[in-house]
């Protein structure tokens, strides 16, 4: 039975005061908390584990690796991948595409497209600029609409024998929209096409399938998922993975070196240079298993509620306007006042100890589209309240009263 | 009056609040009647890029002292500049070039000089401390 105030006994961080207030987190899009049992994992591994991987003989360096490698088995149970070595160990989202991008680098060439959202991220845009740069491939862009949908007829007639790549976010992470990635699959796959999909914003809230979706690749951060900073996945097809060259040189990643050549290792370890971060990946595991004993959905259906309450009780607000009202979208709500910097709105809230994002959230094309300098973004997550977006609602109400 | 003079004339000030909302809210009804730059000065040149909001400064030197103009889209930041021009407008450069800006912490608004705000601001104060060396240099 899902029980909020229970749930948020794990997050010690929950009970903490910000000038003098209780905290209100709710910038869960750009990180989640970090429940104990993650900490715990963490503590765990360096009281009693810490060793190098994959290379000494002795019991701890052992230890280590069974743990290092039973958290990647986890990971791919997690998300249903067909082996194990389809899931890579990188430093997180940005890592995962930079790896793939590079990797396109020796496959693509001039005539070549890739294709991308409007809806994306930074860190999902300048990777395939750069690439398009060295390669001479073009990037085009699926426009959006007003809601926050792509237009899936302008994807269409991007579409051609052409494109090689097609990138995109599952969920956008300034306005929440949950994109129909099984239709972008689909049709990148009748031409031919590699798809990446993004899912940063997604893992937080849903279990997606891999096998089932048929992506070739994706990613995400561990740190989304109530896990540590500095580590991720990038999930690739076998025959992907196998084609791509590897992305870093060092150690771990050759299976013999002399100065004439040097043969690569097999998956996952082609990819995975250098001494990992052991105690990120096993505290990934970790986190994992504390979401799914909780379960996906029970906490989706949790997360619905908020939006709707949220959504209900801020457009109550005059001169509210929220961005991004696809009917299909996460807990996410991005919004202005009327007339009202949302510099000026991020700080009244946080003097009232209340945690948002403000800015143009990394996505500058979508506030270009909107023609606004930025948001204010809330996003809410499975260990916060109706409680925590009364004081949210109040606050932006306090903030409109001084600001206005 | 003397930029410490000044300075000291605002921590004063600020000393008769008694919470942050009486601070701020004096920040933004300041913000409010900051005499705007002229829209002439609000050129790409005169811009300072904060991640978060946008600042625009414009110099001139009026026999020996600098005359400060300044804006900002966010009014909060726009509050804080207006207390930045009260204190290095109509000064001499050496003056501008010398004076520290400690007494913002003494005001309670540290956090809005953080280089890690993003606001602009920090790249403001060294933007007019650079008008100051250049017209140092002039007068010299």
């Amino acid at each position: 039975m899902f029980n909020v105030e229970e749930i948020r006994k794990d997050f010690p961080i929950l009970s903490r005061k910000v000038n003098g207030k209780s905290l209100v987190y709710l910038d869960n899009a750009a990180t989640s908390q970090t429940p104990q049992q993650v900490i715990d994992a963490i503590v765990e591994y360096y009281t009693h584990y810490n060793a190098n991987i994959h290379r000494g003989v002795h019991k701890l360096s052992q230890e280590a690796t069974d743990l290092y490698e039973a958290a990647r088995k986890k990971i791919q149970e997690h998300f249903n991948a067909k082996h194990t070595h389809e899931i890579i160990f990188t430093s997180g989202t940005t890592h995962g595409i930079n790896l793939v991008a590079n990797g396109f680098s020796s496959i693509l060439k001039a005539g070549d497209d890739i294709i991308v959202s409007a809806l994306e991220h930074h860190s999902n845009i300048v990777p395939w600029q750069m690439l398009c740069e060295r390669t001479g491939a073009k990037l085009k862009v699926i426009p959006m609409n007003e809601e926050g949908n792509l237009i899936l007829s302008e994807f269409d007639a991007l579409l051609s024998k052409n494109t090689k790549l097609v990138f995109l976010n599952h969920i956008s992470n300034a306005l929440g929209t949950i994109n129909p990635i099984t239709y972008f699959i689909e049709k990148a796959h009748e031409v031919g096409a590699a798809i990446l999909i993004d899912g940063a914003q997604s893992t937080p809230h849903i279990k997606p399938n891999l096998q089932e979706l048929d992506v070739d690749f994706y990613v995400t951060s561990a740190h989304k998922i109530c896990g540590p900073t500095g580590v991720g996945m990038l999930y690739g097809k076998e025959e992907w993975l196998k084609k791509l060259p590897p992305y870093q040189g060092g150690g771990e990643m050759i299976a013999e070196v002399t100065f004439q050549k040097t043969t690569y290792a097999d998956l996952p370890h082609k990819f995975e240079a250098g001494t990992p971060n052991i105690s990120g990946g096993i505290a990934f595991g970790a986190a994992l298993d504390y979401m799914n004993a909780i379960g996906f959905d029970a906490i989706q259906t949790y997360e619905n509620e908020l939006l709707h309450y949220a959504t209900e009780k801020m457009l109550e607000i005059e001169g509210l306007k929220i961005y991004g009202t696809s009917k299909h979208k996460t807990s996410v709500i991005s919004f202005n006042l009327k007339g009202i910097h949302p510099y000026d709105v991020g700080t009244i809230l946080d003097k009232l100890g209340i945690a948002v994002r403000t800015g143009h959230h990394c996505a500058q094309p979508i506030m270009d589209y909107y023609k606004i300098p930025g948001t204010v973004r809330a996003s809410f997550a499975f260990y916060n309240t109706k409680a925590e977006v009364d004081a949210l609602v109040e606050g932006i109400k306090k903030a409109k009263m001084m600001l206005s | 009056m003397s930029i410490e003079e000044i300075q000291n004339e605002i921590i004063d000030e600020f000393s008769m609040f008694e919470d942050w909302e009486e601070r701020y809210q004096y920040m933004i009804d300041l913000g409010k009647d900051l005499p705007l730059i002229e829209e002439d000065f609000k050129t790409e040149a005169n811009i300072i890029k904060g991640c978060q909001s946008k600042v625009w400064v414009h110099a001139a030197l009026n026999e020996d002292k600098i005359e400060f103009t300044a804006d900002s889209d966010a009014i909060i930041t726009k509050g804080i500049i207006a207390i930045l021009i009260r204190v290095f407008s109509n000064q001499p450069p050496q003056a501008i070039i010398d004076a520290d800006t400690s007494f913002i912490d003494q005001i309670g608004l540290k956090e809005h000089l953080s280089p890690t705000r993003a606001n602009g601001l920090v790249s403001m104060v060294k933007q007019l401390k650079m008008y100051a060396i250049a017209y140092q240099t002039q007068l010299n």
